[in-house]
């Protein structure tokens, strides 16, 4: 039984949501950050974390089943060799959503979607040099 | 049946529906970083900063 378990329609015909979600989680892979409404980023959130999940093993499988919603081989690719990987020990919760506050025009309320870490950050060096200085320094004392 | 004997006058009506039209004034809190007044839960408008990171670059949005 799946009661209960819904979906936002988004106001939208199936072929047109698809295609809108499918658009909005390769633009999220691609920039890693994207501004939208609150409601198109919660649907966003949960395609996307679906792929990343199933990016973490990187197999033929997996990646025609990902290639079925996604028309892009450039950033199949990146999810799979960057993006993927990124998360690999993140049990879930790989996407972030700041609210920016309300669009004017339509008062929908705006927020960011954004992968939770980066492929541009160095935070991971940055983390692993203070290890190493602070290994240093014990070794030292 | 029973059936009401008047027609409930609009003032009447209305009286009784204004409980539920009352607007709030939002409630706003002040930003950590700034001291700006921002709604709850949002990122500040005025620095970009959210939870005491830099969340938005407003030089580049312009
Ligand atoms: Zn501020």
């Amino acid at each position: 039984m799946r009661h209960r378990v819904g979906f936002n329609r988004l106001d939208r015909r199936s072929s047109h949501r698809k295609a809108m979600l499918r658009n909005m989680v390769i633009s999220l892979f691609r920039y890693e950050r994207i501004e939208t409404t609150k409601a198109k980023a919660l649907e966003c959130k949960r395609v996307a974390e679906k792929m990343i999940t199933r990016a973490k093993t990187d197999s033929v499988h997996n990646r025609r089943t990902i290639a079925k919603d996604m028309n892009d081989k450039e950033i199949l690719n990146k999810l799979f060799t960057e993006i993927a990987p990124m998360f690999d020990g993140r049990p879930g919760g790989y996407t972030r959503i700041l609210k920016l506050g309300f669009r004017q025009g339509d008062a929908a309320e705006m927020v960011i979607l954004e992968l939770v870490e980066k492929t541009t950050d160095k935070k991971d060096d940055k983390k692993k040099a203070k290890k190493s200085a602070k290994k240093e320094e014990a070794v030292a004392k | 049946m029973a059936v009401p004997k008047y027609k409930t006058s609009k003032a009447r009506s209305r009286t009784r529906k204004s409980i539920n039209m009352k607007l709030s004034a939002p409630k706003l809190v002040e930003c950590s970083t700034c001291g700006n007044k921002v709604l709850p839960h949002r990122v500040c408008p005025k620095c970009g900063f959210y939870r005491g990171k830099q969340v938005l670059n407003l030089e580049d949005i312009g």
